[in-house]
Formats: structure tokens, sequence, C-alpha cells
């Protein structure tokens, strides 16, 4: 019995780490409408910008400000450089900028970087809280992932503009009709998911250590929990990634061993995209012919 | 086909039945691998560039056909070309049970659960309960075949030709298939699905046919990509395999089926040329051409090709 | 008649060595250069090893500088093979078919090193001291131009479990191994060593690289029960393990496989409080343990890495493996003196007898001979203390 609550918490534990980059696909997906296979890539490149900064003598928490900013920035020039030529494009010619954009990514920073793992520094206490099970930062980790999620959650619902973007991606020719500057709306959209991947990655690089591959295990078990949770909703997100983290050490751990961890992955993409698409908490899209 | 394409390609194969008596060992093996990947991008092409359909797992098919192919080797002694069809079948049976569900998945979705299988395929391989026929993380080492009937050839060469073969049969069977009703369908399904289905064609099953399709080209290209390398382990069918593939094919060209040839010898020869330049940078090259190309040549280099004869052709016409 | 003396005279003076004293060559090598082919992984996830390339390259700038080996200059023939088997097998019959080099020098990997093995000893070239620790490259009735260099994988598992048989027959073990050929080879080796006792293994978890972390893993070992820890992971795991066995308090006899070992880059993420007790092998001495601050081996390393190659890390151990294994080719190249044909060099390879590096641990030495393709064979247990590695016991192994 020990061991299992001691498997469920390393899971959650592991979960807000799939929680936080799952927030930053369905923050994508909320403003473009479009699954970001760069997310991952993104968030770790932001992450080795904030080690630069740390290691060049800048504390951790202005290190962390500019971090946001230099994503957010990064995420908009990204959409108006890169993405708007393709925004009309054949669906193809998306997935093949993102898987561009991965790969450039990934070996830019390899170069830069080297590929020699990293420390990277956390801003909470070192010594392990909740008995031995969870580490005083993956539980901090998991309170940051969740103020994310509120402040999102408050900015689609209650702000002028988050009501902007949401109109903007769902029905851009009828937004343009009243107003909203949907080109800035996208640029936007992908301002904020870059500066909260760029969190997630500062808040998992204490956990995992920092390389160029580090998001690479982690962005198929986000894309599982932002499906589990429903791709349009950032708490079904967290949540999904919290159910995704569990399962997959409780499985790996009592039931099928650790050889198919990334099997369980698979099987829940495609199990919840044939089964119920919309996820356990989205909205049901039903288009017209 | 026009006169001038018959011949065309009539000067091609010449070309290329002449190639290994005129370069070295070392190319013709290049070459063979350039014919591999030529069918794979053909299998590739076929879902994506003319169903529409999009695969960024077809690394895994590849892996399974390999596979097929060393274990009927080395376990159960098949001749080489012997397995050929049995990955073939294998494969095309996998690709049509992957399509079935794939069935009610659009454009990006789509991507996402190939994306996965991709992903996940080596921690497949590697399972320690199939270690007894896969070989496990060690994988399986197959021996070279052999020229048969003693002909005067290595077998560098023998394998290039056999090969050849087979890629010649593939693609006059693809070419066959999508100049017909078939392809026409395809075509039409991927430009509007729902015109297709209220004028009464099976969408259902033309796509669930063309992903088995799809692979089993792909899983015949792994089986003769295994036979050349001689040795098929986890770590050589990743998720980036599979991107290579998708790399080819968009700058081959999609729905093209010289297209196929194109992106093969880019994907072959470009990244020993960005080795040279840089150590680090070939696969950031190889994600500058992907962008390069998707703004600029959205036609891919068969595209481009066309385009250039035909305006060759007009100022023929025009003087 | 007096003709018979001057004729014995005549005839001994002919018979005499530098009568001999032709040169012969193999393809890749003249009067003027030899040329070594090599590959490593400068791409993709493994191309943290890449330094190792490097590294050696930037010897043999040294070693050229200084006026080469027995007057040739040594050309260093490096691709990238992004640690994927047909890229390998691509890339060293480049070197071999068109590149034309006398042999092929340390290339990084097991399955890499696999996929071109049954070439190499078809083709007659020299496969030598390969980068790896797999136990295999020690068959020379089988592949003779197949060389390992580093203790293998499996001898070093047996050496712990001997350890663990001989300080605390009792124990239970739990290990922890990466899948791969890598765990796999350690996993035997303990297996291996505790012979009829395998029983005192409890659990085995296995964890695969994409993995995110092995937290779930550790856990699954402590609930088990096990006092004592193997842990067979690269790195970037082997910190996560560290620290993660230390804050779950389990605390138990942790032996850390020797390819984790460097402080730089896994006991100072861990922690260095977490990391008290540690027990591994050693065969190199670590740039960054502070015990080798002023030995004179680990300054001239230094030095040549601030000419040769200012850009490597000098906390990196692979940047002192890279230079040892330079030496111990220039070792057997310079015995080969002018007949530099591939079976010569094959053969001074395999007749090293105590050669040794200075910056390999007090007592290491290389031994190798006609059924001996394992020149490293000795390692020094040593255990952490906090700051330094420090060692203890005899030499194990040969």
């Amino acid at each position: 019995m020990d061991a299992l609550l001691h498997q469920v918490l390393a899971g959650l534990a592991t979960g807000g780490i799939y929680a936080s980059l799952a927030l930053a696909l369905v923050m994508i997906y909320q403003a473009t409408h479009l699954v970001n296979f760069a997310q991952g890539e993104l968030a770790m490149f932001a992450t080795y910008f904030a080690w630069s900064l740390v290691n060049a003598g800048v504390p951790y928490w202005p290190a962390f400000l500019l971090t946001v900013i230099f994503a957010f920035v990064l995420g908009v020039v990204i959409e108006r450089v890169i993405i708007r030529p393709v925004e009309n494009a054949p669906v193809l010619a998306v997935v093949v900028v993102f898987i561009a954009l991965l790969v450039i990514l990934n070996s830019v920073t390899g170069w830069i970087f080297s590929y020699t793992i990293k420390t990277f520094p956390s801003p909470f206490p070192v010594e392990p809280i909740f008995g031995k099970y969870m580490s005083a930062h993956e539980a901090g980790a998991i309170g940051v992932t969740l103020v994310v999620l509120l402040l999102l959650y408050a900015f689609f619902r209650f702000t002028p503009l988050g009501l902007a973007m949401r109109a903007a991606a769902q029905n851009p020719d009828s937004a343009r009709l009243v107003g909203i500057r949907v080109g800035w709306m996208l640029a936007l959209g992908w301002g904020l998911a870059a500066a909260i991947g760029g969190i997630a990655g500062m808040m998992v690089a204490p956990i995992v250590y920092l390389d160029p591959n580090m998001m690479g295990g982690v962005l198929l078990y986000a894309f599982a929990a932002a499906l589990v949770g429903g791709v349009d909703n950032p708490g079904g997100a967290v949540l999904g990634g919290f159910m995704v983290g569990v399962l997959e050490n409780v499985l790996g751990a009592f039931v099928i061993g650790n050889e198919l961890k990334l099997a369980v992955a698979l099987v829940l993409i495609i199990g919840v995209l044939v089964v119920k698409p919309s996820g356990f908490f989205g909205k049901v899209f039903v288009t017209r012919v | 086909m026009s006169r001038r394409q018959l011949i065309l390609n009539a000067l091609l194969l010449l070309a290329a039945c002449a190639l290994p008596l005129v370069v070295s060992d070392y190319r013709v093996f290049q070459f063979n691998l350039v014919l591999v990947y030529a069918i794979a991008l053909l299998g590739l092409n076929l879902l994506t560039g003319y169903n529409g359909q999009i695969s960024l797992g077809h690394g895994a098919f590849y892996a399974i056909g390999a596979y097929c192919a060393a274990i009927l080797m080395d376990k159960y002694g098949v001749p080489y070309w012997a397995t050929l069809p049995v990955a073939g079948a294998v494969c095309l049976l996998a690709g049509f049970l992957f399509g079935l569900p794939a069935l009610r998945l659009e454009g990006l979705y789509l991507a996402l659960a190939t994306f996965a299988l991709g992903v996940s395929l080596p921690a497949l391989l590697k399972y320690h309960h199939l270690e007894k026929w896969t070989g496990g993380v060690q994988g399986i080492v197959i021996a070279k075949p052999d020229p048969p009937f003693g002909l005067p050839i290595n077998s560098d060469q023998w394998l290039y030709y056999f090969t050849l073969a087979v890629a010649i049969v593939m693609f006059v069977l693809a070419w066959n298939l999508l100049r017909g009703r078939v392809g026409r369908a395809l075509v039409a399904i991927r430009d509007n699905h729902i015109a297709t289905e209220a004028m009464g064609v099976n969408n259902a099953m033309f796509k669930s046919l063309a992903f088995g399709v799809s692979a089993m080209y792909t899983g015949v290209a792994g089986a003769l990509g295994a036979i050349a390398i001689q040795y098929v382990a986890p770590d050589s069918f990743n998720i980036f395999l599979s991107i290579v593939f998708l790399v080819g094919i968009v700058i081959g060209g999609l729905a093209s089926i010289s297209g196929a040839i194109y992106g093969a010898l880019f994907i072959q020869f470009v990244p020993n040329i960005a080795d040279d330049i840089s150590k680090a940078a070939p696969w950031a090259i190889f994600g500058i051409f992907l962008l390069g190309f998707v703004y600029v040549m959205p036609m891919g280099i068969a595209g481009a090709v066309r385009m250039g004869l035909a305006r060759l052709q007009r100022k023929a016409q025009n003087k | 008649m007096k003709l018979a003396p001057i004729a014995a005279m005549l005839a001994v003076a002919l018979a005499s060595p530098a009568a001999f004293a032709q040169k012969k060559y193999d393809p890749g090598a003249n009067d003027k250069e030899i040329r070594v082919g090599n590959t490593n992984p400068y791409s993709g996830p493994a191309s943290a090893y890449g330094t190792i390339g490097k590294a050696i390259g930037a010897y043999w700038k040294m070693v050229n500088e200084q006026g080469g080996i027995n007057g040739r200059k040594v050309v260093w023939i490096s691709y990238d093979d992004g640690y994927s088997p047909p890229k390998t097998v691509e890339m060293v019959r480049k070197l071999v078919e068109q590149d034309q080099v006398l042999m092929v020098f340390q290339t990084l990997g097991t399955p890499p090193n696999t996929a071109i093995q049954k070439y190499m000893n078809m083709k007659k070239v020299p496969q030598s001291f390969v980068a790896t620790g797999a136990t295999k490259w020690n068959d020379p009735r089988n592949f003779p131009w197949t060389i390992g260099w580093q203790p293998n994988y499996q001898t070093e598992g047996r050496i712990y479990a001997q350890h663990i048989l001989q300080n605390n027959p009792k124990a239970k073990i739990g290990i922890l191994y990466q899948n791969d050929d890598y765990g796999k080879d350690y996993l035997k080796g303990m297996k291996d060593g505790l012979g009829d006792k395998v029983s005192m293994i409890v659990k085995e978890v296995s964890f695969e690289v994409t993995d995110p972390t092995v937290d779930s893993q550790i856990v699954q070992l402590q609930a088990s029960g096990a006092d004592t820890f193997f842990n067979i992971t690269t790195p970037k795991f082997a910190a996560q393990a560290i620290r993660k066995a230390y804050d779950t308090g389990w605390k138990p006899t942790h032996y850390l496989n020797n390819v984790s070992t460097s402080i730089a880059s896994v006991l100072k993420p861990a922690g260095f409080e977490k990391s008290v007790g540690l027990i591994s092998t050693q065969y190199l001495k670590d740039p960054a343990d502070e015990q080798w601050k002023d030995d004179a081996s680990i300054k001239a390393w230094r030095a040549f890495m601030a000419k040769y190659y200012p850009e490597g890390n000098l906390a990196d151990g692979s940047n002192v493996y890279g230079y040892t294994v330079a030496q111990t080719l220039h070792q057997v190249l310079k015995q080969s003196g002018d007949n530099l044909t591939r079976a010569n060099v094959m053969k001074k390879a395999a007749a090293l007898k105590g050669y040794r590096a200075e910056t390999m641990l007090p007592g290491i030495r290389i031994t190798t001979d006609a059924g001996d393709f394992a020149p490293i064979e000795s390692v020094q247990l040593i255990r952490f203390d906090g700051q330094q590695w420090k060692r203890f016991g005899q030499i194990m192994g040969k």
C-alpha cells in the first residue's frame, strides 16, 4: 500500500511536468487551433536562455522574468515570420513547418551549448517535504503550474483581450468583421504559449537536468495529457497531466513493466483521439457540412 | 505517358543500369540506399501526397519491414529475396490496421497519432518478451547475399541490381494505380472528402487501403535496407527516421512519383555535405531546407522541374 | 681457402637487420602520412560523447606539430554517425573504400560497432580500440581485426558482485539498468559474478533514455526492500537516481557504474552530500577531482587542452579518455615503425605488455596478447567521501 502511495505521489510529481507543458500546448491550440510539435523545443530553448542569464550572474527571479519576456517575444516573432506565410496553406505545410522548427531549435541549441547536462537552479528550498515522497521543488512546480492555470483561466474568461483571442481562433472571418486584429491575436497566442512553455521548462529543468533533449521524452506525454483533458481546456490539460503521470508510474511499476511506458502514451493518444476526441473535459465541436 | 516521357525514362533506366559498372563499390552502396529510400518515399507519398493523410510515423513501417527480413533470414534461414513479399504483406496488414482507427482523425490529429507511433516504436522493439525474435537491444546481424548463378559481379553490385529491379516493379505498379480510378479517388478524397462521400465513393475503404499500400511500400523498402546494411537494431528506427522521410517527400515533391527519387537523393547525400560544413549542423540544415521549400518551392523539386519543362515547352511553342 | 671466413662475414652482414629495413605499406600509409579513420556521434542524442573524437583530433594535431610518428603525420578523418548504425556502416565504408584509411580507430557505441564488425573483418582493416565497454570485442579467434580498449562492463559488474559477496553476503540487491546493450552487459556481469547466489537480486528495474525521470524506478527499488543498489545509468539519469535515492531516505549501499563517475557531470548536479559513500571503479584520473590538482600528467593534459582543444570542457572526463586512448594508438603506431601494414598494426596492438599512460590511475596497465584482446582489464575500487574519489583495496581484475 505504501508502495502504491509512493508511486502515486511520484506520478503526481512527474505529472506536474507534463501538465505544465500541456498547458502551453493547449494555449497554442486555443489561440490558433493548431497542435505545435515544436512546443517542447521552444520551452527548452527558453530555459537555456535562462541558464545563460543565471550563469552570467543574474539572480534567479530577475532571470525568470527576463526569460518569460524573451520567450514571449520569441513566440510572437516566430508566429509573424515563420507561421504567417503558411497560415492559409494546407495542413501538411503547417506540420512540416512545425517539424522544421523542432529540428532547428534542437540542433542549434546543441551546437551552441553542447550536449553535456547542466544544472538549473530551483527557487524552492532544497529539503524534501511530504515526508520523503516529493521534493519541495516538485511541489513548488505544481504550485506554479496551478497559478499559471488560474491566470490563464481568468485571462480568457474575464478580459476582453482573452475573449478576442478565442473569437479569432474559433471564427477568424467573423472576428475580423467585428474589428478584431486576427493576425495580432494569433501572434499574441503564440507569445503567451511560448512564455508558458518557458515557465514549464524552468520548472522541469531542476528535476530532469538541462540538456537539449530534455523535452523530447516529455513531449509525447504532454500531448497525451492535453488530449486526455481536452485540447481546448487548460484545466483539463493540467488534470490530464496528473492523470498521465500517475497512470504511467502505476502501470509501469505494477502492471506492464517499465519498458512499455511510452506505449502507454501511444495508446492513450490513439485511444482518446478515436474514442473521445474532445477528451474528458473538452467541448465537442460539430462541423456542419 | 507521352513519347518524350517514355524516352526520358528509358534513358534514366539505362543510366541506372550502367551505374555500378562505372563507380566504386562504396558509391554503388550509396545508390543502393537511394533506391531503398525512393521506394519508402513513394510509399509515404502515396499516403500523404496523393491522399492527404499525414504520417509522421512511417519509420515504424520501415522498421517492421526491416525486422521481418532480419528475423526470417537469421532465425529461419529464409533466402533474402523471399523476405520481401512477407515484409510487404505484414506491413500491408499493419498499415491497414493502423489506418482503421486513423479514419476518424484529420490532419493534425493524424499527424499526432502517427508521431506517437514513431516515437514509441524503438521501445516496443526492445520489449524483452519479444527479445527471442528481435534480438532486443543487441539487434540482428545478417549475412550479405551473394550474386546467384556465379555472375561476374560482386555482392554490392548484385544487391544494387536486385533493388533496382524491385524498385522498377514497384514504381510501375504505383504509376498504374495512380493514373487509374484508384488514384483519382485518392486525390479527390484528399481535396474534398465531403464531396466524394456525397458522390458515393467509399472513403473509408480507400483511405484504409491507402494506408495499407503505403505501409507495404515502406515495409519492402525497410527489408531491402536491412539487407543492404546487414544489421537491424532498435536505435536505427527512431522518430528522426520518420522525420527524414517527411523531409524527403516535401523536398522531392508531394503527389509526384519522380519526387520520390529526388527526395531520396536529397536525404542520402545532403547530410554528408552538411557534415563537411559543420559537425553539429546537419539537422539544422534539414530544418532550414524544409522551411525554404515550404515557402518557396511547395511543389518540391519535382514541381520545379515540371514548371521548368513547361516553361521551356511554351517558349519553344511561341517561337 | 681463406674465402670461407670472408663469405661467412658477408653472409652475416647481409643477414643483419639493417638489410631488412624496408618500408612496408598498406593503403593509408606512406612515407609522409598515416591515415586514421573514425566515426563519432557529433549530432543526435549521444552527442555528449562527440567530445572524445574532438579530443583525439586535437591530440594528433599536437603530435603532428611535434614531428609526427616516426616522421609521418597523422591524418585524422572523423565522420558523424549520429549513433545510428546504418550511418556508421555508410561512413566506415567511405573511410575504407574512398578515403583509403590504414585503420579505423575508436568508433563509438556498441550498436554502431556491431554493425561494422563483420565488414571490417572481411576487409581485414583494423577496427581498433573501439569506444565501448561491451565484452564481445575480446574475441580474437572469430574477429581478429577487432580489439577493445576500456575495461569491459561485464568485468566491472563481476567486480561489484565479488565485493558484495565479500563484504555483505546477506545483501538484498536492487538493480536499475538502462534498457540497452550497455545496461544489459553490466547486468549480466553482476549476475555472473554472483553465480549461484544470484537470488540475492530482489528487484531489477529498467528504464529508457526517453523517460523524463527515473524517480518511479527508484521508488520501486526502495519498496522491494533492497539494501544494496547497483546503479547502471548514464550521467543524466545517474544524477537523478543518486538524488532520489537520498531524498526518499532509502540510503542503500550504492554501487555506481564507471560510465557515470564524473564529479562535474554527475555528482555535482546530484549533490555532493547526497553522493557520500558511492562505490565505483575507475581506471583514469578524473580531471575535476581535487586530489589530481597538482598531478603532473593532469597538468600536462590541461596544457594540451588549452593549446589544442580550448573549447573543450576541462571538467569532462571524456576529454581525458580521448587523450589517453590516443596515446595508446600513438604507442602502437610508433612500435610499428616502418612496417605500416594493417596486419602489423594489429600485431603490435596485440603485443602491448604493461604499457601505461600517466593519466591512468596508479597501478593500471595495458596488456594484450594473441588471445587477449582486452587491453585494460584492471580497475581500482573507489569510494566518494563528499569531495574526492578515494581509492581503496587493491587493483582488481588482471
